[in-house]
């Protein structure tokens, strides 16, 4: 048996032949052409083919997987026509005696680097279109075939990593599992994969071996683990996990499309916690309402330097847009603590979980806080949008960061860029403070939300990092649920709504709990959305409302 | 030569999609067609690359410079045309 360790991308377990999918590099002869005339005849005639493919590629597409897939194909299709790229290619061909492809490839690489060089983070990505539509001119002008998926049966499709453009062109009903040597979780295959629900593998190195075609293999898309010529137990284990699982999404597939609904036909919301827009399509598959919590620390974690105000702007209006006007709540900067960034050059402290974090930074350095806030204003005319401030302890840390965001919409308006006026702004309670405090913050701020890990390791003094408080770290502990009731009763009190987007907002064994207390929403990871549904399904909140309530006891 | 401005309202700019549309219009006309963004780049509206690589953003000014022997019909349509598509 052969197993390979790559990470697991996709959930799901799978068996079935594995299939190499081949590219063949495009290798390029920098030749003196004998004649420019015929290498511009050869050049006219690969650039008159690759508007055709793409022409028809944009039908299938459009049949297949909508307009926006279709954008990308009339987008390459006019790359390649470029007049500028035509001209580039003529130069080299008259004035420098260079073949087609050299002509080509040296004009792709010019442009790639034209657009890497922009300054949007949306025109640096172009860079890749460009790159496909060279790619496609060079496979014409070698007379290769562009790679395609032409099989009679279902494979396990294993390459180094796909572009775009090649897993549209895929016919996706002979894919059983993706194992890609290279990427990443977030890359285009991996989201691919979640999107159409099978399993996927990343970085599974040494999987791209020509003697493995055809075998058949195991793929583990939970554990990235990767089987060829699998024993009998390690077989009979994972086939019996895979049974397990097709058991349960049958399960899962029944919910879908039903409301969150209890048994006395009360709507319950809810939403998911995501970190980046690749997670949407995981939350538009489970049917999630909206965004209960996007962390918007992940973009400062990820980069070297603290982004931009164009680039997380165009973070925040990119899944705005494809949430389509559904809910999505943004938290600010919750960075400190369990979160550090070097660039941010913040002093080491004794003990961070009690130091300059979240809000506490942003009041403390406005200048880093006004690029977010601006960011997100901005953003606010793509969608509906809620700005959710952490570790707010204080009505007057709410009032200073509100005061902030007046100063920014004035700034705004000032300058004509559009944002929505109305952009609730709301509070974590993730502190003993902020529950004791909901009396007063309700009065001030328009919505909550628990984060429940925070607010378990400051109410019981125990470090959730440590390995070894596992006993005494306890979320169900009734100080922590106590909290929660508290809060939310004095928040209704005022007419306004809270939601849980902590771990807690996804354990079951809570969720009546929670319905009891009237929480408005809860914000789960996209893969619980389906099994939290059927539980709330089940619940008639009538029926323990007052016995759960009384055995809190508050 | 018939001269106008569009301010852009699309979020994003004068991006791919936009850009593209503006192409495929362009060709239906004899006349050039000169775009100009507030940082003093110009393209051709034939020129997807070069329209795209002028980095125009929402809120800000184009200047549209049509000229040729259709520029009356093509500035005119034109300017009927952008806010559909930019």
């Amino acid at each position: 048996m052969i197993s390979i360790q790559g990470q697991g991308a996709s959930a799901g377990v799978i068996c079935g032949p594995l299939y190499l999918f081949r590219r063949a590099p495009a290798p390029i002869a920098v030749d003196v052409a004998e004649d420019p005339g015929a290498e511009w005849a050869r050049f006219k005639a690969a650039q008159t083919r690759a508007s055709a493919q793409l022409e028809a590629l944009a039908q299938r597409a459009l049949e297949r997987a909508g307009q926006e897939a279709a954008d990308l194909f009339l987008t390459h299709q006019l790359l390649a026509e470029d007049l500028d790229l035509e001209d580039s290619v003529q130069r080299m061909i008259r004035l420098d005696g260079m073949n087609a492809e050299a002509a080509v490839d040296a004009t792709s690489r010019h442009f790639m680097q034209f657009f890497l060089e922009m300054e949007d983070p949306y025109m640096r990505a172009r860079a890749a279109d460009v790159q496909d539509v060279g790619r496609r001119l060079l496979n014409i002008l070698a007379g290769r075939v562009e790679a395609q998926l032409d099989l009679e049966f279902p494979v396990v499709l294993v390459s180094d990593d796909l572009a775009p453009s090649e897993t549209i062109q895929l016919d996706k009903s002979k894919i059983l599992a993706f194992v890609t040597e290279a990427g990443s979780i977030t890359s285009h295959t991996a989201i691919l994969a979640r999107t159409m629900g099978i399993p996927a593998v990343v970085a599974a190195e040494g999987i791209l071996h020509p003697q493995y075609e055809g075998q058949e293999v195991f793929v583990d898309g939970e554990t990235g683990e990767v089987f060829l010529n699998a024993d009998e137990p390690t077989r009979a284990a994972l086939l019996a996990k895979r049974e397990t699982q097709q058991r349960l999404a049958l399960l899962l597939h029944d919910l879908k499309g039903k409301p969150n609904e209890t048994l006395d036909g009360r709507m319950v919301q809810v939403a998911c916690n995501i970190s980046g827009p690749e997670d949407l399509p995981a939350v538009k598959a489970n049917e999630g309402n909206g965004i209960g919590l996007l962390r918007s620390e992940l973009l400062y974690l990820q980069t070297a330097s603290c982004p931009t105000e164009e680039e997380q702007f165009c973070f925040y209006r990119n899944i705005l847009e494809q949430m389509e006007g559904k809910l999505v709540v943004i938290r600010t900067l919750d960075i400190g603590a369990d979160k550090q960034v070097d660039y941010l050059q913040l002093p080491a402290e004794e003990n961070p979980a009690l130091g300059m974090r979240a809000v506490r930074l942003c009041l403390t350095r406005p200048d880093l806080f006004r690029v977010q806030l601006r960011a997100l204003y901005r953003a606010s005319a793509c969608g509906r949008m809620a700005i959710l401030l952490p570790m707010i302890v204080s009505p007057w840390e709410f009032e200073a960061c509100r005061d902030l965001c007046c100063e920014v919409q004035a700034e705004l308006a000032a300058e004509g860029i559009p944002f929505d006026k109305n952009v609730p702004l709301g509070v974590m309670i993730e502190t003993p403070a902020a529950a004791m405090m909901s009396e007063e913050l309700a009065q001030l701020a328009d919505f909550f939300s628990v984060g429940t890990n925070d607010l378990t390791q400051y109410t019981l003094a125990c470090d959730r990092q440590s390995g070894v408080l596992d006993r005494f770290y306890d979320p169900h502990h009734p100080a922590v649920l106590r909290m929660i009731h508290r809060a939310a009763d004095s928040i209704h009190r005022y007419g306004k709504w809270i939601g849980i987007c902590g771990e807690l907002a996804g354990d079951q064994q809570l969720t009546e709990l929670f319905l009891a207390m009237g929480i408005d929403e809860l914000s789960v990871s996209p893969n619980q959305v389906l099994p939290l549904r059927g539980t709330i399904r089940s619940i008639d909140t009538r029926l323990n409302r007052e016995r759960l309530l009384d055995e809190l006891g508050l | 030569m018939k001269q106008f401005t569009y301010t852009i309202t699309d979020p994003i700019g004068l991006h791919a999609r936009p850009a593209g549309f503006l192409l495929r219009k362009a060709k239906a006309y004899q006349s050039t067609i000169l775009v100009q963004a507030p940082n003093g780049r110009t393209a051709n509206a034939l020129k997807l690359m070069a329209l795209m690589g002028m980095g125009a953003k929402v809120n800000e000014e184009l200047v549209f410079t049509v000229e040729g022997e259709d520029e009356e019909k093509a500035a005119a349509e034109l300017a009927a045309y952008l806010p559909e598509i930019l």
